[in-house]
């Protein structure tokens, strides 16, 4: 019988399944940030212990400050959260990247980093991001406080199987197009449920051309198309970003390791419940106008015009384009933007910094903006290579790593009414602050319209360059 | 968590797709210990104009006061996977939710909790809206999967172990410790041929 990556991942965790469907998985790493605490309270009043320490890692990433990083946050209801963490993790004996660990970051940049994620792991966080981890051909997803109760308390979960679903990306991409666009491309034609009750498989020759930090930008954003599971069958690029990190397995046990990754794909006449194909070479760089991921269209396109549309979807773009306070049918292009943010488990890793720094170079912003690297290890990483000079002499501001303006918890919001290009992931009405209104795109279409002040084709700047 | 079959309540129509959970509550207000109660932040940006409530508000209206079972549309419940949303609908009196469609993690986080997500046809939400734009009296069972209410009768799906999980009250961590001996067996195994998913303790 023909397996899917899904099948191979899910026969190898799964320790039991009840008549009704639910599968009893193992669950090789469980990530944790501050969140937690209403999991570590439930697990107080049964007065139950961690059952897995080892295989428990907490990093504070929501609410960590990326400025003044001594005085441990911004307020004391945001001390208050990253020091309960501290508090579960040294009464549970767990690893923990605090504020100050030279390794802290947003938990879905750290993991990688850190090798903690490998293929073939079964991985869960309370964060629907989670299946950014799926880019190494494990079987990673996001869930609730009570599930990271669970999870801390059995070191299994109860799941129902997804169905399988494959996304072929067939070509390759053109030249200033990203992992960012394919999402948002993808999403745009499915919609934000298309992919519910789905795992997603990501395959085709533009995916195996990307890097893992391409694969990671993905997988991340499944959830943005209703997908808990994001994946990418792993290759030699996998292994060869994995190799030598601090907790990957070394020398023999390595290479042992790899020989049974190479079994981590599906089996060319596998099944899928649902397959699309999309080619490579139509995609454009893409950006979000409304106030969903679904909302988004090629940089060239003009905004939508709800009396074009029936009843229903005429409506909901309507309110969408009020939020925005955007006028159908105007081009996307020459939208002034008044902020810009480059950041988050998206878009905030070394190679995302590099593409942006890239258009940056030598050049100054019309706006003000923040730049928040994924991790301490990224930033290290970008200061070693000068880009740190790139933004800050662009006139944007260089901070510490966290989720920052991704989701503002920490404090660092967009104002009401403003306007911001940004790397990260959902444009949901005041997800960055109430009232404010985000276009998601991709790093180097975040720093075209630093440049320009405006949301702007990246493409022309580049040919600027030549 | 007490098992339910059958609900009746006053029910609340919100026609409106793709209430994300950061609307369900914003995540300025999600340090607060849940023994504060997160019914007053539920839907908290949404309801407003400004610092004052629209009046205008599906939720906000006197006819509205003491709702239990919310139908909505396409998509709700995507996005962030905070089960604080739920915490925020359960605290506000809510136990049913009726849409088209709901984010996955929402809808496990919904069954968690005694919260039933039932999924029914765009043609009956769309119907259930238009029946319910003034509240009123609604019955929903688990058994049937039936919603009655302004005159209607419509069935709904819901993922079978979470009905069961509904129905039963169950509480997981209780249900997985009688599986220990096959965890421990499992792991054992694991730990021989895939040695390097285990790690040392810190």
């Amino acid at each position: 019988m023909s397996l899917t990556l899904l099948d191979r991942l899910w026969a190898m965790h799964e320790i039991h399944r009840r008549d009704d469907g639910a599968s009893l998985l193992w669950v090789d790493r469980h990530l944790l940030h501050e969140g937690s605490h209403h999991a570590f309270r439930k697990l107080a009043e049964r007065g139950l212990p961690v059952a897995e320490p080892s295989l428990t890692t907490a990093v504070a990433d929501h609410y960590a400050p990326t400025r003044d990083r001594e005085a441990g946050g911004a307020d004391d209801s945001i001390r208050s959260m990253i020091r309960t963490l501290r508090e579960n993790a040294r009464t549970h004996g767990l690893r923990h990247f605090d504020l100050y660990s030279a390794a802290q970051g947003i938990v879905h940049v750290v993991g990688p980093e850190q090798g903690l994620t490998l293929p073939g792991v079964l991985m869960v966080c309370g964060d629907s991001h989670t299946s950014t981890h799926g880019a190494f051909g494990a079987l990673a997803f996001g869930i609730g406080a009570t599930e990271v109760a669970h999870v801390l308390a059995t070191q299994t979960i109860w799941q129902v199987k997804p169905r399988a679903m494959r996304i072929r990306f067939e070509g390759t991409l053109s030249h200033g197009v990203t992992a960012k666009d394919m999402a948002l491309g993808w999403i745009s034609r499915l919609g934000a449920d298309g992919a519910r009750g789905h795992a997603i498989e990501y395959a085709g020759e533009a995916v195996q051309g990307l890097s893992m930090e391409g694969r990671m930008t993905l997988c991340n954003l499944s959830i943005e198309g209703g997908g808990r599971f994001g994946m990418v069958a792993p290759d030699e690029t996998t292994f060869a970003y994995v190799e030598g990190r601090t907790f990957a397995p070394r020398g023999a046990g390595f290479d042992r390791a790899v020989e049974a990754w190479r079994a981590l794909r599906s089996d060319d006449e596998a099944n899928f419940d649902r397959d699309f194909v999309i080619d490579a070479a139509t995609i454009a760089p893409t950006v979000s106008w409304g106030t969903s991921p679904e909302d988004s269209l090629p940089i060239d396109a003009a905004l939508p015009k709800p009396e074009d549309l029936p009843e229903g979807q005429g409506r909901k773009v309507r309110d969408a384009l009020e939020y925005m306070g955007l006028e159908a049918g105007r081009p996307l292009i020459g939208t002034p933007v008044d902020q810009v943010f480059i950041g988050s488990c998206t878009n905030a890793r070394i190679e995302d910094l590099r593409a942006a720094a890239a258009v940056l170079d030598g050049r100054r912003a019309k706006v003000p903006g923040l730049v928040s690297p994924g991790s301490m290890v990224v930033k290290a990483q970008a200061e070693a290579e000068g880009l740190d000079r790139i933004f800050r002499d662009a006139g944007l501001e260089w901070v510490d790593a966290g989720c920052s303006m991704c989701v503002g918890m920490n404090g660092d919001l967009v104002p009401p009414g403003k306007r911001c290009a940004s790397t990260t992931n959902r444009n949901f009405r005041g997800r960055q602050g109430p009232g404010a209104r985000t276009h998601l795109m991709s790093p180097a279409m975040v720093a075209a319209a630093a440049v320009e002040g405006a949301l702007t084709d990246v493409r022309e700047l580049m040919k600027e360059r030549g | 968590m007490a098992g339910w079959t059958v609900h009746e309540g006053l029910a609340v129509a919100l026609a409106r797709e793709g209430i994300d959970t950061d609307q369900l509550i914003p995540a300025r207000f999600m340090s607060t210990p849940r023994s504060e109660g997160y019914g007053r932040f539920l839907l908290h940006d949404l309801r407003r104009e400004g610092d004052t409530p629209d009046p205008e508000f599906p939720l906000n209206r006197p006819e509205a006061r003491g709702a239990s079972i919310l139908v909505t549309a396409r998509n709700f419940g995507g996005g962030s996977s905070r089960e604080a949303a739920v915490y925020a609908l359960a605290d506000a009196g809510f136990q049913v939710i009726v849409a088209p469609s709901f984010g996955d993690i929402f809808a496990g986080n919904a069954a968690n909790n005694g919260l039933l997500a039932a999924q029914v046809t765009e043609a009956d939400s769309a119907a259930l809206l238009k029946a319910l734009e003034r509240p009123g009296q609604a019955r929903v069972s688990l058994e049937d999967r039936t919603i009655t209410a302004g005159g209607l009768a419509v069935g709904f799906d819901i993922d079978p172990v979470r009905r069961t999980k509904l129905m039963n009250g169950w509480d997981d961590i209780d249900l997985t410790r009688s599986h220990l001996d096959e965890i421990s067996r499992f792991r054992d195994g694991l730990r021989q041929n895939h040695p390097w998913n285990f790690l040392a303790r810190e």
